[in-house]
């Protein structure tokens, strides 16, 4: 049996006294799409933050393709292979579209002398990208000039980007219309037969079913069910966390 | 442009300048040039971590004078070197002394290159204006130490005698020519640096620094690392633009080495200039310090603290990302379609 890529055990967080996560084990295998799912304040986000070093979790570990992240800084982590979105766009507001993606080109990609001009095949490996995701006319735009999904289309593109092994959208479809919530799918589809193993954050049910292949699903901080989704959409405990007793 | 090309420009243009203010042969071109020339070093040096970075720093000042007192120390060592440099090593450096002002700009941007790595690490955790009010204290704490540091003058000052002129290739050159030539080489410098650094993998770096901090990491950027870098760039820039000061002024005193306008100029000319670019820093450098001096002989000098609050409130309300900012817009709504 192969390890998994990505491996979290008994990790958890809190802030002050509340408890945002406890005891949380999740195995995410190479390659795998993988549905992480909870109501709000589940802690589907700060567990996204603790796995990529945004937040530092306080007990527990996190292992990434065997090698310990605890303590690693989140450029190391994404220098590793693990890239994310935001679940609101996070462009660089004073870049240019295409330079947005030259970013995590230049610093995961291609890491040379930091006084290195940015290089000439740069262009086309960033306008690569935003063909990929339908952007490759708005390349010398600015992030203000993106519409809501062309902003989410870029937020991927730049985690696209930094070339991962795993991918963790976080809610990229939230305020969407339905042919655009189409549009994403595919593009994550599309990550994920070139073997980019994603874990997709979503509330649209539909997409998460869609996308699946695993459905794990936290409630106030605890992983209550994970396993195949007809499964676990039917499991009582998360019957009980999303519909009340 | 390649950053050499662009650094032999600038070369070019600061001897150009040289060669004019000699033809048009005033002392006061010479003094009040020197000025505006070390308001572009600074505020280009202010812009790499305030602007390029978007980390604003009120502790200019205290750079400046490291520099400033630096020399200071160093050429009250090289006056009195028989005291100062006895022993083996005291023996073996007694030859460098009296070291020559380009020396001292290279020493002094090193030690504050190094006070601005230190002040890095201190201060770097922390953003938006709680790290402004950090420069702003480590400012009041440097002044404080050179107040009650008495190898260079404490607060009653220290007198720095020159020579009127000296030997320079051949030519004899006056001390505040000299001195006006320095400063356009350190401009050039100052200059040069930002437009490598804006091209580059660092300024892509610290762009996205400025834009957001969290999105950098995601992405990869070694945020604190790049911090750093930028601390001691411009620390060492700042310092270097306060190395020639005691022979220019003749007398240098805490209060004002440590002055209101230094902190003040270096964070308004890039204001009013635009902050996203080397040229910003320039421009407004060379606006701001050229009205500040046109108004202090025609008015007074009481009025250029006035001058650059009236111009900040104009800029703030008409083109608050200052005059680059504008013509980047204005290219900007030329693209699209």
């Amino acid at each position: 049996m192969t390890a998994p890529l990505l491996e979290v055990r008994g990790l958890a967080k809190r802030f002050g006294g509340f408890v945002a996560l406890e005891g949380i084990d999740l195995d995410v295998t190479s390659g795998e799409r993988l549905g992480l799912i909870g109501p709000n304040g589940s802690g589907k986000s700060t567990l996204v933050n603790c796995v990529c070093g945004t937040l530092h979790n306080e007990a527990g570990t996190v292992r990434f393709a065997g090698q310990d992240l605890n303590g690693l800084p989140a450029h190391r982590r994404t220098h590793l292979g693990l890239a994310r979105s935001f679940q609101l766009p996070r462009p660089f507001t004073s870049l240019s579209v295409a330079d947005n993606l030259r970013v995590p080109l230049l610093y995961t990609v291609r890491r040379r002398s930091l006084l290195i001009s940015s290089p000439a095949e740069l262009d086309e490996r960033c306008l690569d990208l935003l063909r990929q995701v339908g952007l490759d006319g708005k390349a010398r735009r600015r992030p203000s000039d993106l519409t809501q999904v062309e902003m989410r289309k870029l937020e991927l593109a730049r985690a696209m980007a930094a070339e991962p092994k795993l991918l963790i959208a976080d809610e990229a479809m939230a305020g969407l219309s339905h042919s655009e919530i189409e549009d994403i799918i595919a593009l994550l589809m599309r990550l994920s037969a070139q073997g980019i193993t994603i874990i997709m954050i979503e509330h649209i049910m539909r997409a998460v079913m869609r996308f699946s292949q695993r459905l794990a699903v936290l409630v106030s901080g605890r992983k209550v069910a994970d396993g195949r989704p007809k499964d676990v959409v039917n499991n009582p405990d998360v019957v009980r966390a999303y519909l009340g007793q | 442009m390649r950053p050499w090309k662009f650094s032999l420009l600038m070369l070019a243009a600061g001897a150009g300048v040289f060669a004019l203010a000699l033809a048009i042969r005033s002392d006061y071109l010479f003094f009040a040039g020197y000025v505006v020339l070390q308001f572009i070093v600074l505020a280009t040096a202010w812009n790499i971590l305030g602007g390029y970075c978007g980390y604003v720093n009120f502790g200019t000042a205290a750079f400046f004078a490291i520099g400033t007192y630096t020399t200071v120390a160093l050429h009250k060592i090289g006056t009195n070197s028989g005291r100062y440099l006895s022993g083996t090593l005291g023996e073996l450096l007694q030859p460098l002394f009296p070291l020559s002002v380009l020396t001292l700009v290279i020493l002094s941007g090193a030690v504050a290159g190094v006070i601005g790595l230190g002040m890095g690490y201190l201060t770097l955790r922390l953003r938006g204006v709680f790290f402004a009010i950090a420069t702003l204290a480590m400012a009041v704490v440097l002044q404080t130490l050179v107040i009650n540091w008495d190898f260079v003058g404490g607060s009653r000052g220290a007198y720095i005698i020159r020579d009127e002129s000296l030997p320079v290739v051949g030519f004899k050159l006056g001390y505040v020519q000299y001195l006006f030539a320095i400063m356009l080489l350190l401009a050039a410098v100052a200059i040069s640096v930002a437009r490598l650094i804006e091209g580059s993998r660092l300024g892509y770096g610290f762009a996205t620094i400025r834009d957001d901090e969290m999105a950098a990491e995601a992405a990869g950027v070694p945020t604190l690392r790049l911090k750093l870098i930028a601390t001691t760039i411009s620390g060492a820039l700042m310092g270097m633009a306060g190395a020639p000061y005691p022979y220019y002024i003749g007398y240098v005193e805490p209060a004002g080495t440590f002055g209101l306008q230094y902190a003040v100029n270096s964070i308004a000319m890039p204001m009013i200039g635009g902050t996203t670019s080397w040229a910003g820093p320039l421009i407004g450098a060379v606006l701001l310090g050229s009205m500040q001096q046109i108004a202090t002989v025609t008015i007074s000098s009481a009025v250029n603290l006035l001058l650059v609050g009236v111009l900040l409130v104009v800029f703030v309300v008409i083109a608050p990302n200052g005059i680059m900012g504008l013509v980047l817009d204005w290219q900007h709504a030329r693209r699209k379609p």
